[in-house]
């Protein structure tokens, strides 16, 4: 028996101050719930996301088949974050565009859709708009805030911004901030939406038009860095289409069709994900992702900047993932240590590059499951 | 491997108190009692994916990293006690994970087979390798790539100039402070840069 999902919606009138100085007002937070908030109030979990989820984290919606949350092999009713137990929270961030406000909605200043006028959002201006939302709810203290990657930066963050309010940290394949080639990759991906002749400066919506192209391309460009080598050697290797394979000399000699399985699964992806994610998301996403760096305020000293946590942390990061790779885990793990935190640190030899966080491996499914079973044992207490 | 009367005699020699790192942690049972009979905190160090999951299960902070890498990302006298309890005999980097002991650690408590126990030697003069309960592999299956005696790490000790503030054997769960190198199947070194 699933469990089933079902959306919520609070609006909140109060402007929320952004770190740029910026306001936004009268915006929605869509959110899912699972699993009961008990007496105390304190066996909530919150799960943050990461680019391209959303606040269906876990089950399934009603009548859908396929329709499973993002986390669903970690988040459920007996699983390693366990929703018999547990009162678990997924947000849809601002900016997005799964429900909350984000570019595509109206600006109630202007009376016209926000497109690219949508306020720039950090992840910390994510957390305090979760921050509201659990005031909303009578949460006056998480059990965890976790996340995997982008996920795993909010998380971190939650633990600085709010170190009252959170007793444990689960921060996945996740980084203190991004490398220089992790900048690249977002800024390819950016040029590639904004040179789309159908972006027209972020106002596309007006126009009718998606920049699907873009999209396709930075959805590509993304895919690649999500995966190992290894991984994709054994998946696709040189292998060719069905269709090429079976032309008598070989190859087709083009340099335009699509030959090799690798070119034709990219694009399968491109094509997917160009119809449903919105290009001025992608861009807000992707900044977000450039702009945090919580030791900048401490003259990039990680130590100092992650003093002021006071929660408990688990970190996990898997051996073949570049983009955030273990070193950038280590990196939080040692801040930690210099400051004292209680925190356990597992590195999963796993060979799924960045995507092995929402795969299933015994050992790191084991790891959290036990984690989570400590805390459970904890709130009981 | 490590008995709960070693643990115990380890535990004996950590101040109360102590901020502690344990490399080789295992499944974090002396971390456990560290933190549950004399008030210690810290931290231990593990490669092994059940041990990870052990000590986790526990609620000891364990860290998942090599210790062939060094460790390089501790700094000097970050620990009151640096455990190394069964651990050496395992380490390629043996002189160096010594020095680094004593270096991130006040004190550095070290624990090791003693192969020149007289039960190994009976072995070794009857023409074979030991294989006991406390090396209980073959020659040609050991993890044990380190294989010293209480007096080679005497010497080690000497040649890195390190103090040694308390040397004995352990055997039959009781500490051997006579004639150790002979009478002991595992060495405690209690020591200081």
């Amino acid at each position: 028996m699933s469990l089933i999902a079902t959306p919520q919606s609070l609006h909140f009138q109060a402007p929320l101050p952004l770190q740029s100085g910026a306001r936004i007002r009268g915006y929605d937070l869509t959110y899912e719930t699972y699993g009961q908030l008990n007496a105390a109030r304190d066996n909530a979990v919150l799960v943050c996301h990461a680019l391209n989820a959303s606040h269906h984290v876990a089950g399934v919606y009603a009548g859908q088949d396929k329709s499973e949350g993002w986390w669903d092999n970690m988040i459920g009713p007996g699983k390693p974050v366990d929703t018999d137990r547990f009162f678990v929270i997924g947000i849809n961030n601002l900016g997005s565009c799964f429900g909350s406000t984000g570019p595509m909605h109206v600006n109630p200043d202007t009376g016209r859709v926000y497109g690219a006028d949508f306020p720039v959002v950090t992840v910390e201006d994510w957390v305090d708009a979760q921050a509201r939302l659990l005031d909303e709810l009578g949460i006056p203290q998480l059990a965890a805030v976790m996340g995997g990657s982008l996920g795993g930066m909010q998380a971190l963050s939650w633990t600085l911004q709010y170190p009252e309010r959170v007793r444990h940290a689960v921060v996945v394949a996740s980084a203190p901030n991004l490398s220089a080639e992790n900048i690249a990759f977002n800024e390819v991906a950016r040029r590639a939406i904004v040179t789309d002749p159908d972006f027209h400066g972020g106002h596309f919506y007006e126009h009718g038009v998606l920049p699907r192209r873009g999209l396709r391309i930075a959805r590509m460009i993304g895919h690649i860095t999500y995966l190992s080598d290894d991984v994709m050697n054994e998946k696709f290797g040189r292998e060719l289409r069905q269709a090429v394979a079976e032309n008598a000399s070989g190859y087709k000699y083009s340099t335009q069709d699509v030959e090799f399985q690798i070119e034709s699964y990219l694009r399968h992806q491109g094509d997917k994900f160009s119809e449903y994610f919105d290009a001025n998301t992608y861009l807000l996403i992707t900044r977000a992702l450039d702009y945090f760096d919580p030791a900048r305020a401490f003259d990039g000293n990680l130590t100092r900047a992650l003093a002021r946590a006071a929660c408990k942390f688990l970190l996990v990061s898997f051996s073949t993932d570049w983009r955030f790779a273990p070193a950038r885990s280590r990196e939080i793990v040692k801040a930690l240590l210099e400051n004292r935190r209680a925190v356990s640190y597992a590195e999963i030899d796993a060979p799924h590059g960045h995507d092995a966080f929402l795969l299933d491996d015994p050992r790191y499914m084991g790891v959290v499951r036990s984690y989570f079973d400590g805390i459970a044992q904890g709130a009981a207490a | 491997m490590s008995d709960t009367q070693l643990l115990n005699t380890v535990a004996a020699l950590v101040p109360p108190g102590s901020h502690v790192l344990d490399l080789g942690c295992g499944d974090g049972q002396l971390l456990q009692q560290l933190a549950r009979e004399r008030g210690c905190t810290g931290y231990g160090i593990e490669i092994d994916d059940a041990n990870v999951l052990a000590c986790v299960r526990r609620g000891v902070n364990v860290l998942q990293v090599n210790l062939h890498q060094g460790l390089a990302a501790f700094a000097d006298h970050s620990f009151d006690v640096v455990l190394q309890i069964n651990t050496l005999q395992h380490l390629r980097n043996a002189e160096v994970m010594l020095r680094e002991t004593v270096r991130v650690g006040r004190v550095g408590i070290v624990a090791f087979p003693n192969f020149a126990h007289w039960a190994n030697r009976l072995s070794v003069l009857r023409g074979r390798m030991p294989v006991t309960a406390r090396l209980p592999y073959e020659w040609y299956d050991t993890p044990n790539i380190r294989v010293g005696t209480f007096k080679d790490f005497e010497v080690l000790a000497g040649k890195n100039g390190l103090k040694l503030l308390d040397a004995f054997g352990f055997e039959d769960g009781r500490v051997v402070r006579r004639w150790p190198n002979l009478m002991a199947g595992t060495a405690v070194f209690v020591l200081q840069r």
